[in-house]
C-alpha cells in the first residue's frame, strides 16, 4: 500500500514531506546547501537585502492600511500617521529609511558582483535577473516618494514622468498615458500607490527566480574559481547562517542610528511642505540613490539623448556578461580591470556628488568627464581588456588559495 | 574581514554626510547657532520652555498661523492636565454641523478638535495679508532647511534694508531669509508678551521659547523615539557582540 518512499524526517512532519517536500527543500537549500568556504563578509549583501524587502513590505502594508491616496487628503493621512497612529512614526521612519538601506545594500551587493566577477558564465541569468531587481526597485521607490504628496514627491514625478515627453512623437502620449490625465494630479498619485504596492510582489518573485539561478551553481567566491572538490565546501548552516545573523547585527546597527536618531536626514525638507502645482521648490533633487543616474542625465544638453543615456546607463549592466569575457572571474587575479574597477566605483560616487549639485558651470563639466568614463568602462575598457589581460597563476583550487593566504599571513 | 566590513560602513557614512548637506543648502549665511535642550541622543524637552512659547504661538503668531495638525489634546504632550487642556479648547471657538435644521453652527472648542485655523481658507490669509500666504506653523521645523536653527535665526535676522537693496513694496528684509526679502513684519520684541512664570521676555527668549515649541509640534514624538532608539541601539549592540562570539566559535572548528 504505502510504496511512497519514506522521508529522511520521522513522524509527522516527515509524512508532510513525503507528500510536500518542503522540508527537504528547506534542508537542501538552507542547511546543506554546499556554500564556498571562503565568502568574505561582502557576501552578507544578498540575504541583507532580501531582510530588508521583507521589512519594507511588512511595514509597507502596515502603513497601507492608514495611508489615502487622494491627492487632498495624503498630506495630512501621512502626518496622521505620524502622529495618531500608535508607533506610525516608527512605522513610517522604517519604510523611508528601508528604501535607503535597501538601495545602499544592493549598490553594494551589486560592486561586490561586478569585482569578483559573478556575472560571468554559468552565473549570467542570475546577474541578469538581478538588474531586473533593481529596475523594479528603482520603479518602486521612485513611485512610494511619490506618495506623501509633498512638494518635492510632486515635483519629481513632474520632471521625471516629463522625461518621457523626449521621446518623438509618441512622447506626449507617454506622458499623458502616465499621468492619466494632463498633469501629475489625482489619478497619477492613485496609479503610482497602486504601483507602489504591487511592484514589491512582483520583487519577490524575481528574488525567487534569482535564488533559483544562484543555487543551480552556487555562490561565486572571492577567488572566482569554481568548487572543484568537496573540500572546498562547508555547508550553509551553521556557518554561513551565523556569519549572516552578525552581519544582520551590524546592518540593523546602522539602521536603527539613522530610524532614531537622524530619520530625516537623508530626506528632503521640502517634503514636509504640501505639494503646491503653482510653486515650483527652487531645486529639484530626487533621492540620493538616483543622483548618478540623474547627473548623467543633466550632463547632455540635448533632452533626448540624455534621457536615453540615463537609461542606457542601467540597462547596460544586462549586457556584461558579454561585454566582459575575460576567463578570470576575480578582479584580485585581474591587476588591470583592478585598477579600472576602482577608478569607475569612484567614478560613480562622484556621478552622485554632480547629481545633489546645481547643473551649472565647473559640475556640468565634471559630469560630463564623469558620464563619460561610465560608458568607456564598460564598452571600451571591458572589452579590451578581456582580449589584452594576461591570465596570471591563479591557485589551483579555493582550499589552496584559502591555505596559501593563510601561510601568508603566519609568516608575517 | 570584519573590520574591512567596519571601514565599509564608516566610508558609507561619510559619504553619505558628505553629499547631504550640498542637498539642501540653500543659503549662504550662517545660521545662528542654539544649544537646545531637545538635540542629541538623550534630548529631551524643556516643558516649561514649551509652554512659554504656546503662550506666544497663541498671543503673536496664532493671528495670522495655523497649526493645523496639533489637537488640543497633544497639549498633554507638553505638560497641560485633562482639565487644563478642556479650558484651552473651550477658549476656541469651532464650526461644526449641519445641525437638524440644516445649518451650521459654532460651539465651544474640545480637546479632539484641531486647532483652529485664522482662515477660513487660503485666499482670505492672502487678501489679509498683501497676497503672501502665512504657512502653516505644525511642521515648519522640519520643512525648512536648517531647522530648528533657521527658524531662531530668522526671527532674530530682521534688519533695515541695505541702501543698494531694491526691495519690494510692504516687503522686509531677514538676512536668513531666501532672497532676504519677507513679507512677514518682525513678529516678536521684547515684552511683546508677559510669561506667567515670571521668565523675562526678551527678544530672544521669546525666539527661543517659540522655536522649541514648533520643533514640538513638528516632531511630538521625539522624545519617546530617542529613548526607544537608545534601548533598541544597547539591545543590537548586545546582541551583535554575542553574535560576534557565536559566530567565532563555531567558525573555530573549520581552522
Amino acid at each position: 500500500m504505502d510504496n511512497i518512499e519514506k522521508s529522511e524526517i520521522k513522524g509527522v512532519l516527515g509524512w508532510i514531506d513525503r507528500r510536500l517536500p518542503i522540508f527537504t527543500f528547506i534542508n537542501h537549500n538552507l542547511r546543506d546547501y554546499p556554500t564556498p568556504k571562503n565568502l568574505n563578509y561582502f557576501w552578507n549583501f544578498g540575504s541583507l537585502a532580501g531582510i530588508t524587502l521583507v521589512i519594507m513590505i511588512v511595514t509597507g502594508i502596515l502603513l497601507a492600511m492608514q495611508y489615502t491616496a487622494n491627492t487632498d487628503l495624503a498630506f495630512d493621512s501621512v502626518e496622521r500617521i505620524m502622529r495618531d497612529v500608535n508607533n506610525g512614526w516608527l512605522l513610517r521612519y522604517i519604510h523611508m529609511n528601508g528604501a535607503s538601506m535597501f538601495f545602499i545594500i544592493v549598490y553594494i551587493h551589486i560592486f561586490r558582483g561586478l569585482y569578483y566577477g559573478s556575472y560571468k558564465s554559468p552565473r549570467e541569468i542570475l546577474w541578469m535577473l538581478g538588474v531586473v531587481i533593481l529596475l523594479l526597485m528603482m520603479a518602486t521607490a521612485f513611485m512610494g516618494y511619490v506618495l506623501p504628496w509633498g512638494q518635492m514627491s510632486f515635483w519629481g514625478a513632474t520632471v521625471i514622468t516629463n522625461l518621457f515627453s523626449a521621446f518623438p512623437v509618441i512622447g506626449d502620449y507617454i506622458v499623458t498615458f502616465l499621468w492619466g490625465g494632463f498633469s501629475v494630479d489625482n489619478p497619477t498619485l492613485n496609479r503610482f500607490f497602486v504601483l507602489h504596492y504591487l511592484l514589491p510582489f512582483v520583487i519577490v518573485g524575481v528574488v525567487f527566480l534569482h535564488l533559483v539561478a544562484l543555487h543551480q551553481f552556487g555562490s561565486n567566491n572571492p577567488t572566482g574559481i569554481d568548487v572543484k572538490s568537496e573540500g572546498d565546501t562547508i555547508p550553509f548552516h551553521p556557518y554561513y547562517t551565523v556569519k549572516d545573523y552578525l552581519g544582520l547585527g551590524f546592518f540593523l546597527i546602522f539602521y536603527a542610528i539613522l530610524v532614531f536618531f537622524a530619520p530625516n536626514f537623508l530626506g528632503h525638507p521640502d517634503n514636509y511642505i504640501p505639494a503646491n502645482p503653482l510653486q515650483t521648490p527652487p531645486h529639484i533633487v530626487p533621492e540620493w540613490y538616483f543622483l548618478p543616474f540623474y547627473a548623467i542625465l543633466r550632463a547632455v544638453p540635448d533632452k533626448l539623448m540624455g534621457v536615453l543615456l540615463m537609461f542606457a546607463a542601467v540597462s547596460i549592466l544586462f549586457f556584461l556578461p558579454w561585454l566582459d569575457r575575460h576567463k578570470i572571474r576575480s578582479a584580485s587575479f585581474r591587476p588591470f580591470y583592478k585598477q579600472f574597477f576602482w577608478l569607475f566605483f569612484i567614478d560613480c560616487i562622484i556621478l552622485g556628488w554632480c547629481g545633489a549639485m546645481p547643473a551649472e558651470g565647473i559640475y556640468v563639466l565634471i559630469a560630463r568627464i564623469a558620464s563619460g568614463y561610465y560608458f568607456l568602462f564598460f564598452l571600451i575598457i571591458m572589452p579590451f581588456l578581456s582580449k589584452f589581460e594576461k591570465i596570471s597563476n591563479l591557485p589551483s583550487s579555493i582550499s589552496a588559495a584559502v591555505l596559501s593566504e593563510k601561510f601568508e599571513k603566519d609568516s608575517d | 574581514m570584519l573590520k574591512k566590513l567596519l571601514n565599509l560602513i564608516t566610508l558609507i557614512s561619510i559619504y553619505l554626510v558628505w553629499i547631504f548637506p550640498a542637498n539642501s543648502a540653500d543659503s549662504d549665511v550662517e545660521l545662528i547657532k542654539q544649544n537646545w535642550p531637545f538635540s542629541g541622543i538623550f534630548g529631551r524637552f524643556d516643558k516649561a520652555s514649551l509652554q512659554r512659547g504656546f503662550k506666544v504661538y497663541r498671543e503673536v503668531c496664532a493671528a495670522c498661523h495655523g497649526i493645523r495638525h496639533i489637537s488640543y489634546r497633544d497639549l498633554k504632550g507638553i505638560g497641560y492636565t485633562k482639565d487644563e487642556i478642556k479650558i484651552i479648547a473651550s477658549e476656541y471657538e469651532v464650526i461644526d454641523g449641519p445641525d437638524d435644521e440644516g445649518e451650521m453652527f459654532f460651539r465651544e472648542g474640545k480637546e479632539s478638535d484641531k486647532f483652529v485655523e485664522p482662515y477660513e481658507n487660503a485666499n482670505l490669509a492672502r487678501l489679509a495679508n498683501n497676497g503672501a500666504y502665512p504657512p502653516d506653523l505644525s511642521l515648519i521645523v522640519k520643512a525648512r532647511a536648517g531647522g530648528v536653527d533657521y527658524l531662531y535665526s530668522l526671527l532674530n535676522g530682521y534688519k533695515e534694508f541695505p541702501d543698494d537693496f531694491e526691495a519690494s513694496e510692504g516687503m522686509y528684509f531677514n538676512e536668513f531669509y531666501p532672497g532676504n526679502q519677507i513679507a512677514m513684519p518682525s513678529p516678536i520684541m521684547d515684552d511683546i508678551v508677559e510669561f506667567d512664570d515670571g521668565t523675562e521676555a526678551t527678544q530672544s527668549q521669546i525666539a527661543r521659547d517659540i522655536s522649541s515649541f514648533l520643533a514640538w509640534t513638528a516632531e511630538p514624538e521625539l522624545e519617546e523615539r530617542k529613548s526607544l532608539g537608545v534601548k533598541t541601539i544597547f539591545f543590537l549592540v548586545l546582541i551583535t557582540i554575542m553574535l560576534l562570539g557565536v559566530k567565532r566559535k563555531v567558525w573555530k572548528d573549520l581552522e
